[in-house]
C-alpha cells in the first residue's frame, strides 16, 4: 500500500522539488527519486505476486463516492518495466549531460518531464476511475509534447506541434466518451461498469473513447505524428516516449474491452482493432526499412511493434480446451508491451550513444562503429534479437503465444502477421546492424564511457532474460487478469 | 546428478563463450586456456556419460518458461552421437583455430562465437522437447552469422547476408510448423510421440513440409542450399567447424528427430510423405556432386560436395528402415570426420602455400606430404573406397534402400559415388602425379595446423576399419535404431 502511494507520489514531488531547488541539486534530486520510486516499484511488484492485487481507496470512500486504484499483476508488470526504463534513461541522460553535447536547456528541462511523464504513467496503470485515466492521460501527453519539443529546432516544434494536435484530439474524444458513460451510469469506476445494465450510448461512448485511445498508441492510420516527433526528441526522452508513453493509452483501451465492457465486443469491431494492428505491423515495417536514419528506423520499428499488440482483441481466449494453459493471447499482448518497452528503450539509448560518439545517426556515419564501441553494437544486437521475436527473448515468448492462440482458434491469417512481421524486422534492422559491423569506420569517433555504454546493454540483456525467465512474469500477468482474457471477447 | 550432467555439458560451452567476450584481445593464453580447457570438460563428461547410457542409465533437465514452452535437456543415444562428434571436433578444431589465427585482430569476439555456436549445437543435439530444439536452433542462427561475417569484408558481409536471408525465413516456416502442430497436440516432448489424430493427413502433410523446409535450410537441401556455398567466405576454421558439424548437421539431426520422434516413422509412411523426401534427398545428392563438378576453387569444390553428402543422412532417414537408418545416423558422423579433414587440409593449403584453387594444388603432395596424405584419405572415404568410413555409410545405405523397397536407391548411390570419383579424383592427380608450378611454396611447419587434420583422418580410417567393433559410430548407430526406432 505504501508502496503504491509512493510510486504514485514521489516522481510527481520529484519534478516539483527539481524545479524549486536551485539547478545544481537538479540531478542528485532527481536521481535519488528515481532510485527510491524504482525501489518502491519492485516492492509493489512483490507484495502483488504473494497477496494478490493491492488496492488504495483514496480516502477511504468507496467508489461510487471515492476513487480506487489498484495495482494487479498487469499494471505491476508495468510499473516495474516503467522503473526498469525510466532508471536506464536517467543514468543515460546524465551520462549524456555530463558529456556535454545536450545543451543547456535539455538539462533544465528533462529531469522534471522525465519525473512528471513517469508519475502520470504510474497514475494511469493503477487508475480504475475513467475520469482519473483521463487525467492522467493528459498530463502524460503534455510532459511528452514538451519532451519532443526540448531540443528547440524548428524540426523538433513542428513534430512536438503535430503530436499536440493528435493528443489533443485524442483526448478531446475520449473525454466525450466519458461525458456519455457519465451520463448513462452515473458512475465512471471500471468496477461498477462492469456490472451495469446496459444503456443505449455504450456503443457510441465505446467507440469515442477508443478512437481516441487508438490516436495516442498511433495506431496505423494515426500514427503519422509517431516518427517525427520520436526521431526529433534527444535519445533518453525518445526511450521514454517510444518505449512507455503509447502502453498508457494501450493499457487503457484493455482495461475498458476486457474489464468495463467486454459485452460490447462485436464480432466486425475485434477485426477493425487487429486489422489495423495487421496494417501498422507491414506498413511500420515497410516505411522502417527504406529510412536512412537510426532513429527513425526505431521509430517507426514501434509502429510496428504496437500494431502486434492489437492482435489481442479477436485472439484473446482463442481455443482454450486445445491448450494446456489458460489466457495465452492476452498473456502474450502483454508480454509484447513489456519486451518492447524494454528493447526500444535500449535502442534509443544505442541511437544516443551514437549520436554522441560521430555526431550522426545516419546509417553511413554509423559504419564501423561496433569496433571502437563494442558493447554497444552488442546492446543494439540483442535489442534486435527481441523485436524480431528470435528465442530466447520476451519477443519471442509473445509471438509463441500469440501465434499458438492463433492456430487454437482457427484463424491462422493473425500467424501470417506474427511469423511476416518478424521477417520484416529481421530486414529493416539488419542494415544498421551491416552498418555498425562493417569494418570501415568513416568518422572519427569521440570516446564514450563505458558505464554509459553498459546502460542500454543492461536494458537489452533484460528483453532477452524476459523470454529466457519467461515463468514468473507469465505468473504475475495472471494475477488479477480479467475473466474475457481467458474467455476471449 | 541425472539433471546435472547435461546442464554442465551446455555450461562447458557456454561458460567460456560468455567469459571469452570480456577478455582484452591480447590475453592469449588465458582465451586459449579457457577455450581448450572447456572442451576438454566437456570431452571428459561425454564420455563419462557414454559409458553410462550404454548401460541404460538416462539424464534429464527441464526448465519451465511460460507454459506450453518447455526447456527439456534429455541424453538419449541419439543426442550422444551428435554431441560425442561435436565435442571431439569442438576441441581438434579450437586447437586448429588458435593456431590459424595466431594474433589477428577480434579473437576474443571470434571465439566467443565459436564457443557460442558450439553450445547452441550441444542444446540442440539435447533438446528433449521441440521448443528447445527450437531455442537453440536460432541460438545456432544467430551465433554463426558474426562468425561468417568474421573478416569484416565486403565478400564475407555478403555471405553472412545472405546466410541470414535464407535462414531467417526457415526459422519461420520451423516455428510456424511447431506452432501449428501444439496448436492440436499441445507441447511436443521426444519421449511421448504427440498425438497426431487431432489433425487431418492433409494438415499434417503441410506441417511435415514446413518442418523439412525449416531444418531443410540447414541442411542445405536443394533448393535450399544457396547459401552454404556462399558462406565459404569465411575463414578456414569456420568452414570446417560450421559446414562439417555444426550447421548442416543440425539441420540433419533436425530431419532425423523430425521423422522419428515427431511424427513416427509409422506416420510418415502413412501419410506418404517419405519418399517424396527421400527422392528431394536424392536430387540434392546429385545435383550437389554436379555443381561440385564445376567449382575451380577447392573451398567451394568442397561446400557443394557437402551439399550432396548430408542428404546421405536425409536419405537414410527418409527412406525409414533400420538398415539405411543406421546409414543415415552413421554418415552424420562419417561425414563429419571426413569433411573436416578435407576443410582443414584446404586452410592448410591457402595458409602455408597460398593455394586457392585447384589447378594450384600441381605436385603439392611432395612438399606437403602429411596434409596430402589426410586430404587424399578423406576424399577417398568421400568417393566410397572401403575400407574408410564412406564406404561403410553408402553400403548400409544401399541395403537400407533394398530393404524399404526403393531400389533406385542403388542407382542414386551408383551415380554419386562416380561423381565424387570425378571431382575427387583429379585433385588427388594434381597432388601426388603432376609436376609443381616453378615458383610453389608451401611447407608444413605449423604442427598445430597440420595434427587435427592427421587426427581426424587417421579417426575417419578408423571408424571404417573398426566398424564391426560396438564402440564404433557403426555400433553405436545400431544400437539406437535397435533400442528406440527398432520394429
Amino acid at each position: 500500500m505504501t508502496a503504491l502511494v509512493i510510486v504514485l507520489a514521489l516522481p510527481l514531488a520529484g519534478a516539483l522539488a527539481v524545479i524549486a531547488l536551485p539547478v545544481r541539486a537538479a540531478v542528485p534530486v532527481a536521481l535519488s527519486a528515481t532510485a527510491l520510486t524504482a525501489l518502491s516499484a519492485l516492492v509493489l511488484a512483490a507484495s502483488v505476486w504473494q497477496g494478490g492485487p493491492v488496492t488504495l481507496m483514496v480516502g477511504g470512500w468507496q467508489p461510487p463516492l471515492g476513487i480506487a486504484l489498484q495495482a494487479d499483476g498487469l499494471a505491476a508488470a508495468l510499473i516495474v518495466m516503467s522503473a526498469l526504463v525510466v532508471g536506464a534513461v536517467a543514468m543515460a541522460a546524465w551520462f549524456e549531460m555530463a558529456a556535454a553535447r545536450a545543451g543547456p536547456r535539455a538539462a533544465f528541462g528533462f529531469w522534471p518531464l522525465m519525473l512528471l511523464l513517469w508519475g502520470a504513467l504510474n497514475a494511469v496503470y493503477v487508475s480504475r476511475d475513467l475520469f482519473n485515466l483521463y487525467v492522467g492521460l493528459e498530463l502524460l501527453s503534455l510532459a511528452a509534447v514538451a519532451l519532443v519539443a526540448i531540443s528547440g529546432t524548428a524540426q523538433a516544434l513542428v513534430a512536438a506541434l503535430r503530436y499536440m494536435i493528435f493528443a489533443l484530439a485524442g483526448s478531446l474524444l475520449y473525454l466525450a466518451g466519458v461525458v456519455l458513460v457519465y451520463a448513462g451510469h452515473g458512475t465512471l469506476d471500471i468496477g461498477l461498469l462492469s456490472a451495469r445494465s446496459p444503456a443505449p450510448g455504450d456503443a457510441l461512448a465505446l467507440g469515442l473513447m477508443t478512437a481516441g485511445l487508438l490516436a495516442k498508441t498511433a495506431l496505423f492510420p494515426f500514427h503519422v505524428w509517431l516518427p517525427p516527433a520520436h526521431a526529433s526528441a534527444p535519445a533518453p526522452a525518445s526511450a521514454l516516449l517510444s518505449a512507455l508513453v503509447p502502453k498508457a493509452s494501450f493499457l487503457i483501451l484493455i482495461r475498458l474491452w476486457f474489464e468495463a465492457m467486454p459485452e460490447l465486443a462485436s464480432t466486425a469491431a475485434l477485426l477493425m482493432l487487429a486489422g489495423l494492428g495487421a496494417i501498422a505491423v507491414i506498413w511500420g515495417g515497410v516505411l522502417a526499412l527504406v529510412q536512412s536514419r537510426l532513429k527513425l528506423i526505431v521509430a517507426y520499428s514501434t509502429v510496428a511493434q504496437l500494431g502486434y499488440m492489437f492482435l489481442v482483441f479477436p485472439l484473446a481466449g482463442g481455443d482454450g480446451s486445445a491448450q494446456p494453459w489458460a489466457a495465452g493471447a492476452w498473456t502474450g499482448a502483454m508480454f509484447q508491451a513489456l519486451s518492447h518497452g524494454l528493447a526500444k528503450a535500449a535502442m534509443f539509448l544505442v541511437a544516443g550513444i551514437c549520436i554522441a560518439a560521430v555526431g550522426s545517426d545516419r546509417l553511413g556515419d554509423l559504419r564501423g562503429l561496433a569496433r571502437a564501441l563494442p558493447m554497444t553494437g552488442f546492446a543494439f544486437a540483442l535489442a534486435a534479437i527481441t523485436l524480431m521475436g528470435l528465442p530466447p527473448s520476451g519477443g519471442f515468448t509473445a509471438k509463441y503465444l500469440l501465434m499458438t492462440s492463433a492456430f487454437a482458434a482457427g484463424q491462422w491469417p493473425w500467424a501470417l502477421v506474427l511469423a511476416g512481421g518478424g521477417l520484416l524486422a529481421a530486414a529493416y534492422l539488419y542494415r544498421p546492424l551491416a552498418a555498425l559491423f562493417t569494418r570501415d569506420a568513416r568518422l572519427p569517433v569521440h570516446p564514450v564511457a563505458r558505464a554509459w555504454q553498459g546502460v542500454p546493454l543492461a536494458l537489452a540483456a533484460l528483453a532477452v532474460l524476459l523470454g529466457l525467465l519467461s515463468a514468473a512474469p507469465f505468473d504475475l500477468l495472471q494475477i488479477g487478469r480479467p475473466e474475457p482474457a481467458v474467455e476471449g471477447l | 546428478m541425472n539433471a546435472a550432467l547435461p546442464v554442465l555439458i551446455l555450461l562447458s560451452s557456454l561458460v567460456p563463450a560468455g567469459v571469452t567476450f570480456f577478455l582484452a584481445q591480447d590475453s592469449h593464453t588465458l582465451r586459449n586456456t579457457l577455450n581448450l580447457g572447456g572442451a576438454v570438460v566437456k570431452l571428459g563428461l561425454i564420455i563419462w556419460m557414454l559409458f553410462a547410457v550404454a548401460g541404460g542409465a538416462s539424464y534429464e533437465a527441464s526448465l519451465p518458461l511460460a507454459p506450453g514452452l518447455v526447456m527439456l535437456l534429455r541424453v538419449d543415444a541419439l543426442a550422444l552421437l551428435f554431441i560425442s562428434l561435436s565435442a571431439t571436433l569442438w576441441f581438434l578444431t579450437t586447437i586448429y583455430a588458435i593456431a590459424y589465427f595466431g594474433t589477428k585482430a577480434e579473437l576474443s569476439r571470434f571465439f566467443g562465437f565459436f564457443s557460442l555456436c558450439v553450445a547452441a549445437t550441444t542444446g540442440l543435439a539435447l533438446s528433449g522437447s521441440l521448443i528447445s530444439f527450437f531455442i537453440f536452433f536460432e541460438l545456432l542462427t544467430l551465433s554463426t552469422w558474426p562468425l561468417v561475417a568474421h573478416k569484416q569484408d565486403k565478400p564475407s558481409l555478403s555471405a553472412a547476408r545472405v546466410y541470414l536471408a535464407y535462414a531467417l525465413p526457415g526459422s519461420a516456416a520451423l516455428l510456424w510448423a511447431i506452432i501449428w502442430l501444439e496448436s492440436a497436440t499441445g507441447p511436443v516432448l521426444f519421449t511421448e510421440p504427440p498425438d497426431l489424430s487431432a489433425l487431418d493427413p492433409g494438415a499434417l502433410r503441410g506441417i511435415f513440409a514446413l518442418f523439412i523446409i525449416g531444418v531443410g535450410v540447414k541442411a542445405a537441401l536443394v533448393p535450399l542450399h544457396g547459401w552454404l556455398p556462399a558462406d565459404m567466405a569465411a575463414p578456414a576454421p569456420v568452414s570446417a567447424l560450421l559446414h562439417a558439424v555444426a550447421v548442416v548437421k543440425a539441420g540433419a539431426f533436425g530431419v532425423v528427430r523430425v521423422i522419428y520422434d515427431v511424427f513416427g516413422a509409422s506416420n510418415v509412411a502413412a501419410l506418404g510423405v517419405g519418399e517424396p523426401l527421400a527422392i528431394l534427398a536424392s536430387v540434392t545428392i546429385v545435383w550437389g556432386s554436379v555443381r561440385a563438378l564445376q567449382q575451380d576453387e577447392i573451398k567451394k569444390r568442397l561446400a557443394f560436395s557437402t551439399v550432396s553428402q548430408v542428404s546421405y543422412i536425409v536419405l537414410g532417414a527418409a527412406l525409414a528402415s533400420p538398415l539405411a537408418m543406421i546409414g543415415g545416423l552413421v554418415h552424420l558422423i562419417h561425414q563429419g570426420l571426413m569433411k573436416i579433414t578435407m576443410f582443414f587440409c584446404a586452410g592448410i593449403y591457402d595458409e602455408r602455400a597460398g593455394v586457392r584453387k585447384i589447378t594450384e594444388l600441381n605436385g603439392m603432395g611432395a612438399r606437403m606430404p602429411w596434409t596430402s596424405v589426410c586430404f587424399s584419405l578423406g576424399a577417398m572415404g568421400m568417393i566410397g573406397l572401403p575400407p574408410l568410413a564412406g564406404f561403410v555409410s553408402k553400403f548400409y545405405l544401399g541395403l537400407g534402400g533394398l530393404e524399404a523397397g526403393a531400389p533406385w536407391v542403388l542407382g542414386v548411390l551408383v551415380a554419386s559415388t562416380l561423381l565424387n570419383a570425378a571431382y575427387f579424383l583429379p585433385l588427388l592427380y594434381r597432388l601426388w602425379f603432376l609436376p609443381a608450378a616453378e615458383d610453389a611454396r608451401g611447407d608444413e611447419r605449423a604442427p598445430a595446423l597440420v595434427v587435427p587434420a592427421v587426427v581426424t583422418a587417421t579417426a575417419a580410417l578408423g571408424v571404417g576399419l573398426l566398424a564391426a567393433s560396438p564402440i564404433s559410430p557403426l555400433g553405436w548407430a545400431t544400437l539406437i535404431v535397435a533400442r528406440e526406432y527398432g520394429p
